[in-house]
């Protein structure tokens, strides 16, 4: 059965536009009001983040992020209690390290984020070999687990990842941690070419993935993009609004593309 | 069958280990396995790094027994002079060994993370030596109050880069060498200084200070003619003990691992998972990871090595804490009655020893003196200031 946030993606797809997915930092103040203005301004879902002592894929904007919510006193409780009164009309995902998921239980964690409106599960350091017992979980409760292909995955792991990922696969947009870059990286194309070749599933890019014309040139192969850092740095600066004019012009370049 | 396992492709130690990573270093893990399985196995990687370890580090160690404490205490009590191998501790041991691993995968860098500056110096010792580039990540509290060894690296030609993220400390060095790693990762080897992160570390840091253990088992049979009745190390992420335990895991001796009050994970820790490994852990409610505080730099980490899980919840290893005051008088103690200035880190064994001395009457006890003292005379000349 296709769940609630690869049917919207698809809706997006099969009605010949791409995908465009906003993280923002959970528990960050105002963080409610810019999960609304991505939202607002054509987002297909959005990404939230459960921020967490030791995030070892984020660069230093989403790092920051996590230590102001986490100082102003966030916890995975407190942000899902607020996810539910968001009413975004969306899919919402939560992007969270494996801890957060293992200290609450695998079973309890899944139903918490059901309980909360939440449709999908991105956990980056709970790699395909550890993650059995999340997914059986997961799958019960009917929240989909995003994988995430690496540029560094030989041709014969990528099917194993794409096959067990579900919504969509998360195809990594460079060697290394979240964070704005000048240029998009050729690894970024390059693999979410490889991960279209051997799946149906949408493949968005992420990470490094820092503006409106790198969001149109990924887009070229994959299915569409989920931007962070560039996003939660809108957040740091100009709180909702500025976060709202970045994913309209987004949105709009998306839009505007032909493909 | 020895309790001390081969871990599978799982990376398990009973529940404990397993490999936590983001996908991107999935498939360096993996290589890194096979080639240690490789080279391990390769008579001609043995003879080179045992050769580098007699000729260059100074092996073996010697056991000596200090009998003005044994007197004083009413124990026998034996030292692995693991202070006396070059560069001042037992780190060297586990950095020949992946150093020369990274030479033969090709790599032309490591990076390391370092809390009081063992580890970073003895990685930026065997670079020099090997000809590799070499980044250290410190906490910035640490290379504060190590400044000594900050300036040994860079004269080693180390570049190290103080971590100013969460607490500053080593917890954070690993994060800031983990996401070093996960974009340097296809030409850089990360050379973890204990027997933590993700498999095949915890099976391979072990492997390569396993040489502790072995020969300070062969060195009490000759002076005993038995095991000791206790063998006592300090605890941070635990490669010392893991070297000195796995001589005598499986002999009747009583396995202590000593673990600042401040950063006592097996003892007031929980399962949970953090650079890599399940392992117990030091977190809040919520599962957010504890800030350690120790008076030892290298102690202070929330976490410890799967194995030392495994071996506790077996019970085969027990892991009592010991304060900050009582590692100050002990690191006085030892430097008075035996004329040995240990490393803080070591100073938390001898605390233990020292407060449960009244309990082992008569018995034979072997610490493991994994460093020397030298790098905390500075920042014990701020405490100790009646002695100024």
């Amino acid at each position: 059965m296709t769940g609630r946030l690869e049917s919207a993606l698809r809706a997006r797809i099969e009605g010949g536009g791409k995908c465009l997915v906003p993280y923002i930092t959970g528990g960050y103040p105002g963080w409610a009001d810019a999960v609304r203005a991505c939202a607002a301004n054509g987002a297909d879902a959005i990404e939230i983040g459960i921020p967490f002592s030791d995030p070892v894929m984020d660069g230093p904007i989403i790092q920051q992020a996590s230590q102001i919510a986490l100082e102003a006193g966030a916890t995975p409780v407190s942000i899902l209690h607020e996810v539910r009164s968001l009413d975004v009309g969306i899919p919402l995902a939560v992007m969270c390290y494996y801890n957060t998921v293992f200290h609450a239980g695998h079973e309890r964690f899944a139903h918490d984020l059901v309980a909360a409106g939440i449709s999908a599960a991105i956990i980056p350091d709970l790699p395909l070999e550890e993650a059995g017992e999340w997914c059986a979980a997961a799958d019960a409760a009917g929240i989909e687990t995003v994988m995430l292909a690496a540029p560094t995955a030989p041709d014969d792991r990528l099917p194993r990842v794409a096959d067990r990922a579900r919504g969509f696969v998360y195809s990594v947009g460079l060697l290394g941690v979240t964070g704005e870059r000048a240029e998009l990286a050729l690894t970024a194309t390059t693999l979410a070419a490889r991960v279209k070749k051997i799946t149906k599933k949408p493949v968005l890019i992420g990470v490094g993935v820092s503006n409106a014309a790198q969001a149109v040139e990924a887009s070229r192969v994959a299915d569409g993009v989920i931007m962070g850092a560039s996003v939660v740095h809108r957040m740091i600066d100009g709180g909702s609004e500025a976060v709202g004019l970045f994913v309209a012009e987004v949105r709009a370049a998306l839009d505007g593309a032909t493909w | 069958m020895s309790i001390l396992q081969t871990p599978g492709s799982d990376g398990r130690f009973g529940d404990f280990g397993g490999r936590f990573v983001p996908e991107t270093l999935v498939p360096a893990c993996q290589e890194l396995e096979a080639a240690f399985t490789d080279a391990w196995n390769e008579p001609a990687f043995r003879a080179e790094l045992d050769h580098l370890l007699r000729e260059y580090a100074g092996r073996p160690s010697m056991v000596t027994e200090c009998h003005n404490l044994s007197e004083q205490l009413g124990i026998r009590l034996f030292l692995k002079r693991e202070d006396l191998n070059h560069t001042g501790s037992h780190k060297i041991n586990n950095v020949l060994g992946q150093v020369l691993l990274a030479k033969r995968m090709g790599k032309k860098r490591i990076v390391a993370e370092t809390g009081a500056g063992q580890h970073g110096v003895a990685s930026a010792t065997a670079a020099a030596l090997l000809g590799l580039e070499c980044k250290v990540y410190m906490g910035e509290v640490d290379t504060a109050r190590q400044e000594l060894n900050v300036f040994r690296m860079r004269l080693l030609g180390a570049e190290v880069e103080a971590v100013t993220s969460g607490s500053r400390t080593l917890k954070d060095a690993v994060n800031e060498a983990m996401r070093d790693w996960v974009a340097s990762v296809e030409t850089t080897h990360y050379c973890l200084g204990s027997v933590m992160g993700p498999h095949p570390y915890p099976f391979m840091v072990r492997q390569f200070h396993r040489v502790i253990g072995s020969e300070a088992f062969d060195q009490m049979n000759d002076v005993i003619g038995t095991s000791p009745d206790y063998v006592v190390a300090c605890v941070g992420g635990g490669s010392n003990a893991m070297g000195i335990f796995s001589g005598f895991v499986d002999t009747p001796a009583q396995l202590i691992g000593v673990e600042p009050a401040g950063g006592a994970a097996v003892h007031r820790g929980q399962p949970g998972v953090v650079h890599g490994m399940k392992s117990y852990l030091m977190q809040d409610e919520y599962g957010q990871v504890s800030e350690a505080h120790s008076i030892s730099a290298g102690l202070d980490y929330p976490g410890v090595g799967p194995e030392h899980s495994y071996l506790a919840s077996i019970g085969r290893a027990q892991y009592p804490t010991v304060t900050d005051d009582e590692v100050i008088a002990a690191f006085q103690l030892m430097s008075r009655a035996e004329g040995i200035i240990p490393a803080l880190e070591c100073a938390h064994a001898m605390a233990w020893i020292s407060r449960e001395a009244k309990n082992m009457q008569g018995k034979t006890v072997l610490m493991n003196l994994s460093g020397r003292g030298d790098k905390d005379v500075g920042q014990m000349m701020s405490i100790l200031k009646d002695l100024m």
